[in-house]
């Protein structure tokens, strides 16, 4: 309610078309898949999964920060939600990450294929 | 020393918390930004132990192109195509959201009302397209076999997976059929009898020399299934104990069962909640269009609704990264 009058229908526009491309890049590299990115390896994943994984989060930023107005929201606010949800999510991935991780480095050697 | 002093309220205001902005925000307002918070670990939570699980068996896990591959009314392989066709869609509705949400701030009601019936239909689609999803997951597409020892195996020809229906030719050999309630005692019913038998597919395997097999294991080098040699294939078929269509709670033609395990519970999560987006977006559609929030003078509840209903989107964006793409 920050806003109340002026109109941001040109930038939601905008922020859908940026959203659309990179959508759209997302999935042509999921369908190419080119050997170069996705059969080596860059930080125990591949380099494909890196970019997949970037762009998602570069999507959920527009998508909070413009749809969702975390920008025009108060500083101290904003941070409540976002500080907290990234440092939990973050405390949580790794730690069942490096579980996985483990239990594939134990369990593996006893599977008979 | 606010907080301990009890500020009037009159009844009509306790929905936007008798008044008081911290932040600036609306108590509504607020407490959906913290319900999404929750919610946002909720999910978090659902997809790290779908990594977790997938770390586990990442040499055996099933590869999503090969899952995906299906489009309505066409035939063929065409992976990525259809989910990404449902995240435009889902996009799309958020941005006809954030339109009404600009239109509830400039007071026009009959754009509030355009964009949030835009909306509605754009979930509609997204949740039908779910439903045809789950059901072409569900009902399969190629079949496979279960042995004893819990291999998954697969049947290829030329590279590519073939359907079971593809190469098994001849007859059942026992003669049996599912025991329905309509053949048999009325309150009776028994396991669905699968249309190939066992006995059936090793002797089609036997008389086609250019079918070959591969279990779930993946080649990590080439990210691809491994496929069996013909006599490896024959050892492994003679384990057979089960054949497998579709994919239900306990075995599925797809690889691991923890994978459509977690396919129907994560999807099924977020279909929910698009769900529950789209009954508040209903509700809040009439409520325009009676001219509550006219009265009321602001379209806050646009706004607020129109947060839970970005976070739906903003979910599926990872959903489809950690499901389809990775």
């Amino acid at each position: 309610m920050a806003h109340a009058h002026e109109s941001n229908v040109k930038k939601i526009w905008m922020v859908f078309g940026l959203l659309s491309v990179v959508t759209i890049v997302e999935v042509a590299l999921g369908i190419i898949k080119p050997d170069i990115l996705h059969k080596s390896s860059f930080l125990g994943t591949s380099p494909l999964n890196w970019i997949f994984i970037i762009l998602t989060l570069f999507k959920a930023y527009y998508i909070a920060w413009s749809f969702m107005h975390l920008e025009g929201e108060k500083k101290w606010f904003r941070r409540s939600v976002v500080w907290t949800g990234i440092f939990l999510i973050c405390y949580l991935v790794t730690l069942l990450l490096v579980e996985g991780g483990y239990l594939f480095d134990t369990l593996s050697p006893l599977v008979r294929w | 020393m606010e907080a301990n002093i009890a500020i009037p309220s009159d009844g009509k205001n306790t929905w936007s918390g008798g008044g008081v902005r911290p932040f600036s925000a609306s108590y509504g307002k607020m407490m959906m930004w913290f319900f999404i918070l929750s919610d946002a670990l909720t999910f978090s939570g659902f997809l790290a132990a779908y990594g977790l699980t997938r770390f586990k068996f990442i040499d055996s896990w099933p590869i999503a192109d090969e899952v995906f591959t299906h489009i309505p009314f066409i035939h063929g392989e065409y992976p990525m195509y259809y989910v990404a066709f449902m995240t435009f869609i889902l996009i799309f509705s958020s941005v006809t959201m954030v339109l009404a949400v600009d239109a509830g701030h400039q007071m026009k009601k009959a754009k509030v009302t355009w964009y949030m019936f835009a909306t509605i239909i754009g979930g509609l689609i997204f949740v039908g397209s779910q439903a045809w999803e789950w059901n072409t997951f569900i009902n399969g597409s190629y079949g496979a076999v279960k042995t004893t020892d819990g291999k998954l195996l697969q049947f290829v020809k030329d590279g590519h997976q073939i359907a079971l229906s593809d190469f098994v030719v001849g007859d059942r050999g026992d003669n049996r059929v599912t025991h329905t309630k309509k053949n048999g005692l009325w309150f009776e019913s028994g396991e669905e009898v699968s249309k190939y038998s066992i006995a059936q597919i090793k002797a089609s395997y036997e008389a086609n020399p250019s079918i070959l097999m591969r279990s779930e294991q993946i080649n990590l080098n080439e990210k691809q299934k491994i496929i069996f040699s013909r006599e490896k294939g024959l050892s492994e078929l003679a384990k057979a104990e089960l054949v497998v269509e579709g994919a239900n709670l306990e075995v599925n033609e797809y690889g691991n069962t923890i994978f459509a395990n977690f396919f129907f519970f994560i999807t099924g999560f977020h279909g929910f909640h698009v769900f529950s987006g789209i009954v508040l977006n209903i509700i809040i559609f009439f409520n325009v269009i009676l001219g509550t929030y006219e009265k009321r003078g602001h379209y806050e509840m646009v706004e607020k609704v129109g947060l839970y209903w970005h976070f739906v989107d903003l979910v599926w964006v990872f959903v489809f990264t950690f499901f389809y793409l990775v």
